[in-house]
């Protein structure tokens, strides 16, 4: 494929992930941000999101498995993964935080477990879109193009 | 470059973080701003380090708030401002922010994901400068310089104003200040901020300004800071080896806190005894007065009386005057600011008042306090109370600001309104009887703590009323404790107010009339709260410490705006201030007052 195809592609891709809600406009403020001194920020910054977001989803399940559940910690670590996720522009996730955030508060067992389940379910969609829209971008890189800035009409 | 600042122009800010001589990087600033950045989501601390850098910004990341504050302490004057999130798990973004401000007073923004009133309210009391809610938009973090900007104009301003209290020649002082400046070597703001803080400079730019003093100079700021310890400590428990270690000042001695501490003290019971509240309103009125011309007037009748009893510490004379005679020009928009930055009476904490306000109502015992020494004729068990609160003024002070409303149910002293809704009334009609109690009683707490010492004294004593002419007021702001089932207290009181004596006596006396305006007004930002407390209970506290200033007139009538309504403060101040029936002849005054408190 050439690269103006893959522009194209990555084009529509990603204007296609803003419709769906699974990105926001912060996302374009972190593309915004890369520039030729940081040609990876993007790339990093996801790559740590998704690290951080794997490991307290998996501190969410372990708490929300215990026996005393400790809403405090639930929440605060639902919050930290609100934080992020927005930082991110990962819309969806935000949300199914929100969501679970105020389960907490109520300390409802089986809502607030079914908000993790929604929570991880959502990142799992977003990370799978990131990474192919990663991937589409690497391959204009390689292919000797430049990533095309997306106008977004919000 | 600008080593003239002494001015407190703003500094060049080196655009590399070693320092450079004033000349370079004057017209580059912002850029260069050093920014320490405090956030344990590595996600966010990655995206806002390159987003600072992106303008320009020196960024030093940290993920834990304890080695955030150690490479503060490190590197005392290497930063400009603080970022900080809120939620952090060794510990609490405010408390990290409490720090900040005792030791290195540096502006601290902080931000969260949380974007719920109350957590923003806290930003404001525990004294951020900004609060930025995430996802956090370059946009947002291209103008933060304006808050190191502003907070070096502002420490100018009160150190010119102000002054240390030894200082006696800031002329010389400023220019001094300039050169030092200059030789500090941190460029001029930094310089110039060092030197505020730092007692050993202030003790160099004595030496500089000839009048080789080797004394600690205690400015605004430092007395926060001992004020804050103290109080961190407890009024009963302050020692000064505590307190010296927990304001971590370079260069300050055991024996300059030991004695600091003793004429503290001595100030705090003065406070309970004589109208010093007046004097605390006063500088507090100044600022917010700028709307309020009538305002001004008292507080030069309340300097003077305040003169006259010999009560007001010199420095804290010194700086009422000022602050009275700036009041026409303060901005009233800036009450609060500039209550904290002044210590009114260089004893008060502003910081305590307003921002500790919550606790503050609960403190109206602690108004009373104030008034030990004053034989009222209140309640014994009022004055009882009255006097336990007096105790600890400092701890008066956070908590008359804060929730009027609770401290209405309780303290004897304070509000003793029965009426369920007189409370948030009090200003109002029926309150107005009470107002005056409240005021009288209440006044102190609220922001001056001197202030219910005056109204205490009110009640009982006539002749303190020239005195306290303001007290009143300002008691009543605080607290809506007032005693409103005094009736008898009040002397000449025109006003057949039944419970407020203290209020009557203003009435009575027609002069303090406008004093009690005041110091309603002064205290209205923090009466009104609790006025409207007692009937709003409901409201947090941390609302009213802004909303109910003004409030508390309005009250009676729009108890559940309370919250929210600068207008109800206003109009609750005027009625606090009077006593008698009329709600809004004073209270106007006062209202605005109370407003101004709020608007802040």
């Amino acid at each position: 494929m050439e690269v103006g195809q893959m522009q194209r592609r990555l084009v529509d891709y990603t204007k296609t992930l803003f419709m769906e809600g699974f990105l926001d406009a912060q996302f374009l403020q972190l593309q915004q941000l890369q520039d030729e001194s940081n040609p990876d920020f993007v790339v990093e910054v996801v790559s740590l999101f998704f690290d951080d977001s794997e490991k307290l989803l998996n501190d969410l399940s372990m708490a929300l498995d215990q026996p005393n559940v400790d809403f405090k910690k639930v929440d605060a670590h639902v919050h930290q993964l609100k934080g992020s996720s927005s930082s991110i522009g990962a819309q969806r996730v935000k949300n199914a935080c929100i969501a679970f955030r105020n389960f907490c508060e109520e300390q409802n067992i089986d809502a607030t477990l079914r908000c993790l389940q929604q929570v991880k379910h959502e990142y799992y969609l977003v990370k799978n879109k990131l990474e192919t829209l990663l991937r589409l971008e690497q391959q204009i890189v390689a292919a000797g193009g430049s990533i095309p800035t997306i106008e977004m009409g919000f | 470059m600008n080593f003239s600042s002494g001015r407190g122009s703003m500094p060049i800010t080196s655009s590399s973080a070693a320092w450079k001589p004033a000349d370079a990087a004057t017209d580059q600033f912002p850029a260069g701003l050093r920014v320490l950045v405090v956030d344990d989501d590595p996600t966010c601390l990655m995206i806002l380090e390159k987003m600072l850098r992106t303008c320009l910004y020196e960024v030093t990341k940290c993920n834990r708030a304890e080695t955030a504050l150690s490479v503060l302490r490190e590197n005392k004057n290497g930063f400009d401002i603080v970022i900080s999130d809120v939620h952090m798990p060794d510990m609490d973004g405010f408390k990290l922010l409490e720090h900040i401000g005792l030791e290195m007073d540096l502006p601290v923004i902080m931000m969260s994901a949380d974007d719920g009133k109350h957590v923003v309210m806290k930003g404001v009391t525990h004294g951020a400068c900004d609060y930025l809610i995430k996802p956090v938009r370059i946009e947002a973090l291209k103008n933060i310089w304006q808050h190191v900007v502003r907070k070096r104009k502002n420490e100018w301003k009160d150190f010119e104003q102000s002054g240390s209290v030894e200082e006696v020649d800031r002329q010389p002082k400023q220019s001094e200040d300039a050169d030092y400046s200059s030789s500090a070597n941190e460029g001029n703001w930094r310089g110039s901020k060092k030197r505020k803080d730092d007692e050993e400079e202030t003790d160099e730019r004595d030496d500089t300004s000839t009048l080789k003093k080797a004394r600690v100079v205690w400015s605004v700021e430092l007395h926060q800071q001992f004020v804050v310890a103290v109080n961190q400590l407890g009024i009963d428990k302050a020692v000064p080896k505590k307190i010296l270690e927990l304001m971590n000042v370079p260069g300050l001695t055991r024996e300059n806190v030991a004695s600091h501490l003793q004429k503290y003290r001595l100030y705090l019971r003065r406070l309970s005894g004589v109208s010093l509240h007046q004097s605390n309103l006063n500088p507090f009125i100044s600022t917010q007065d700028a709307a309020f011309g009538p305002l001004s007037s008292l507080n030069g009748l309340d300097l003077q009386a305040l003169a006259a009893t010999g009560q007001l510490p010199s420095q804290g004379l010194a700086r009422q005057q000022a602050a009275g005679l700036g009041r026409p020009t303060a901005k009233s928009s800036i009450p609060m600011t500039l209550v904290d930055q002044r210590n009114i009476f260089s004893f008060e904490n502003p910081k305590l008042r307003f921002g500790e306000g919550q606790q503050q109502h609960t403190n109206n015992k602690q108004q009373i306090n104030l008034l030990h020494g004053i034989p009222t004729n209140m309640d014994p068990k009022q004055l009882a109370s009255l006097q336990q609160t007096a105790q600890s003024i400092g701890n008066m002070n956070m908590q008359v600001a804060s929730h009027g409303a609770q401290n209405n149910q309780n303290n004897s002293l304070v509000m003793q309104m029965g009426q369920p809704q007189s409370r948030g009334l009090i200003l109002g009609d029926s309150t107005v009887s009470h107002t005056p109690r409240l005021l009288s009683s209440v006044g102190q707490p609220i922001l001056s703590n001197g202030m219910a010492s005056s109204v205490a004294s009110r009640d009982g004593i006539p002749e303190h009323i020239g005195a306290l002419g303001c007290n009143p007021i300002s008691q009543a702001s605080s607290m809506p404790n007032f005693p409103m089932n005094h009736t008898s207290d009040l002397p000449g009181n025109s006003f057949p107010l039944e419970s407020t004596p203290g209020v009557s006596s203003f009435a009575s006396k027609g002069a303090y009339q406008e004093d009690v305006s005041l110091e309603i007004i002064g205290s209205g930002g923090f009466v009104p709260s609790y006025d409207i407390f007692d009937d709003l209970n409901q409201h947090k506290p941390q609302n009213w410490e802004l909303q109910n200033v003004g409030m508390t007139f309005e009250a009676p009538q729009h108890s559940s705006s309370l919250q929210g309504n600068p207008d109800l403060a206003q109009s609750v101040l005027v009625q606090q201030g009077f006593p008698s029936g009329q709600k809004n002849g004073h209270n106007r005054s006062a209202g605005v007052v109370s407003k101004a408190m709020f608007s802040a």
